[in-house]
């Protein structure tokens, strides 16, 4: 069953001098009780689109529904059971925490204990604080209030952009977790991230870039789309061993990874014997080399180039 | 080169009143080096890295910075240092040109020097042509790598990199890293603050803050191995853990 369906959605804006395509027709669908994640850095369309399917935006053409619900035709419906999270924090500063929850509660006609056993478990977290005003608390308490409002409602599909932006990883991990729970409730989730790692926390992603996307599949299915192999090098003199890897005729691609950097060759004869040969002809020390599997950086980078 | 110290930390403490932000740290950071300073929300870094960049005085302890004293050279330390970070770097309403003028001139460079330094820095970064560009007009890749340019164009012994590169690609992010490689092979030490785990690895050694204390600092691949993690972010969650404080 299909929550979410996005057809050939495209999406320009115009300024005095330019045309930006922030969507160049993009499509894919969100299966009920589904993590569908959206992964892509700034700038790919993201935010466009969670504000078409949320009913706040209209795209230039293509056909959007939530639910089983039009985007356009049908835009109170989907307002009266999707919660949302914009990126940028957007609670009453000036309201408490508890404040803030009851006033989203009010707009959609119920109370904080209706539907207190979805919220519960955030909502204790920061309930210490309950009398503390929106604009005074920490980045992770933010997030977790501005869940509990985009939860009040008991929504149905849940649009979260950015969540986890400028989050420590103590809070990152913890909301992920928190996600989680969610869906086991019952709520279809479609978050959008620029951190390429929380791709393996969601069960299936759209790598998105410059309005359009590069892959759908799940964080496994998106690393067997990557056929070539892959080297991890290492030695002490990192940055001239990049350089010299670059230059190489023979390699296709070579990025820094933290301490490695990671090597794909063009052609995929004798590959282990040619890095030792530019090991050996560049006199790196304590030089190292290891077959590994791609990650999703690679994958979105390899796919970037394509 | 390796074993010239341009940062020294013995006992640092900073009190606000009954709050001790930063708990008796000391350590040593080697010119040239890429040295990750990591730690949740709260546990201290802005205030530690205040006192480095000589914006705020320790209420005990010795520090020195490019050889300067914190408490009594804290303006030598602000002219031989750099900074950066993704909230405040470069005026959006003023052009590339301009805003490398700006803050070259701020560090006190001659106007031929100054003249140099931009055709250089437009050359490095591909950007010639574009000097007459809004900074508001750049996608934000190039804004970080102009505005990291920028914050070494006086040839700093140190650079302060706080929170750097976050939502851009990756490949635009490994050309930022190509950038702080080349600054760090010149010599220049780099100092960076992330909460991104991935990022700490790129760093030659990492330390990570624990309500205010310095809770580990090695090599990324020690840390991982002591810790018996298959990454930094399963080596942070472990320490970051332990706090008490809360944010």
């Amino acid at each position: 069953m299909q929550s979410i369906i996005v057809e050939n959605i495209v999406k320009t804006y115009r300024t005095k001098k330019t045309l930006i395509e922030a969507l160049k027709g993009v499509s894919f669908t969100v299966n009920k009780e589904e993590i569908f994640g959206l992964i892509g850095p700034d700038g790919a369309g993201k935010t466009s689109l969670f504000r078409i399917l949320t009913t706040l935006l209209i795209a230039d053409s293509g056909h959007a529904s939530v639910d089983g619900f039009e985007v356009v035709a049908n835009y109170t419906a989907i307002r009266n059971r999707v919660g949302y999270m914009p990126g940028r924090f957007s609670l009453y500063q000036d309201l408490s925490i508890r404040e803030n929850l009851e006033f989203f509660a009010t707009i959609f006609n119920t109370s904080i204990e209706e539907n207190y056993d979805l919220i519960k478990d955030i909502y204790i977290q920061i309930e210490p604080f309950k009398d503390r005003k929106a604009g005074q608390l920490s980045g992770g308490m933010k997030q977790k209030l501005a869940l509990c409002c985009a939860l009040i409602h008991k929504p149905t599909v849940l649009f979260l952009d950015e969540p986890t932006t400028g989050v420590d990883a103590v809070s990152r991990k913890e909301f992920w977790e928190m996600l989680h729970q969610l869906k086991v409730q019952g709520i279809t989730i479609l978050v959008s991230t620029p951190y390429m790692d929380e791709a393996s926390l969601c069960d299936r992603v759209a790598l998105i870039q410059k309005g359009e996307i590069l892959s759908i599949n799940t964080p496994k299915g998106i690393i067997a789309e990557f056929k070539k192999p892959l080297w991890s090098v290492k030695a002490n003199e990192m940055y001239r061993l990049l350089n010299s890897l670059k230059a190489d005729p023979f390699i296709e691609s070579c990025y820094p990874f933290g301490q490695f950097h990671h090597v794909v060759f063009k052609s995929q004869e004798n590959t282990r014997e040619k890095l030792t040969q530019i090991a050996q002809e560049g006199n790196y020390t304590n030089f190292e080399i290891q077959a590994i599997e791609p990650n999703i950086e690679d994958c979105f980078m390899a796919l970037m180039k394509d | 080169m390796k074993n010239e110290k341009v940062i020294t930390a013995k006992n640092l403490v900073k009190r606000f009143g009954e709050f001790t932000a930063v708990d008796n740290i000391s350590f040593d950071v080697y010119k040239g080096e890429i040295f990750g300073f990591l730690g949740a929300n709260g546990a201290g870094k802005t205030t530690a890295m205040r006192m480095l960049c000589g914006l705020s005085i320790p209420t005990a302890g010795i520090a020195t910075v490019a050889g300067y004293d914190v408490y009594l050279q804290n303006e030598l330390i602000k002219k031989n240092i750099g900074y950066m970070s993704q909230k405040f770097s470069l005026y959006e309403d003023l052009t590339i040109r301009e805003n490398i003028r700006f803050y070259a001139g701020i560090y006190g460079l001659r106007k031929e020097r100054i003249k140099e330094k931009t055709e250089l820095l437009l050359k490095q970064l591909h950007l010639e042509g574009e000097e007459k560009t809004l900074v508001r007009a750049l996608p934000l890749g190039w804004k970080q790598k102009l505005a990291f340019s920028i914050a070494i164009v006086h040839d700093p012994a140190i650079v302060f990199l706080d929170e750097p590169t976050g939502g851009v690609d990756p490949i635009t992010r490994r050309e930022f890293w190509a950038l702080i490689y080349e600054a760090s092979e010149r010599g220049i030490t780099i100092f960076v603050t992330t909460h991104y785990m991935d990022e700490a690895e790129y760093c030659n050694r990492v330390s990570i803050m624990v309500d205010g204390r310095i809770d580990a600092l090695d090599t990324p691949g020690n840390l991982m191995k002591n810790y018996n993690a298959s990454s930094m972010d399963g080596v942070f969650l472990q320490l970051a853990r332990k706090a008490i404080r809360k944010e």
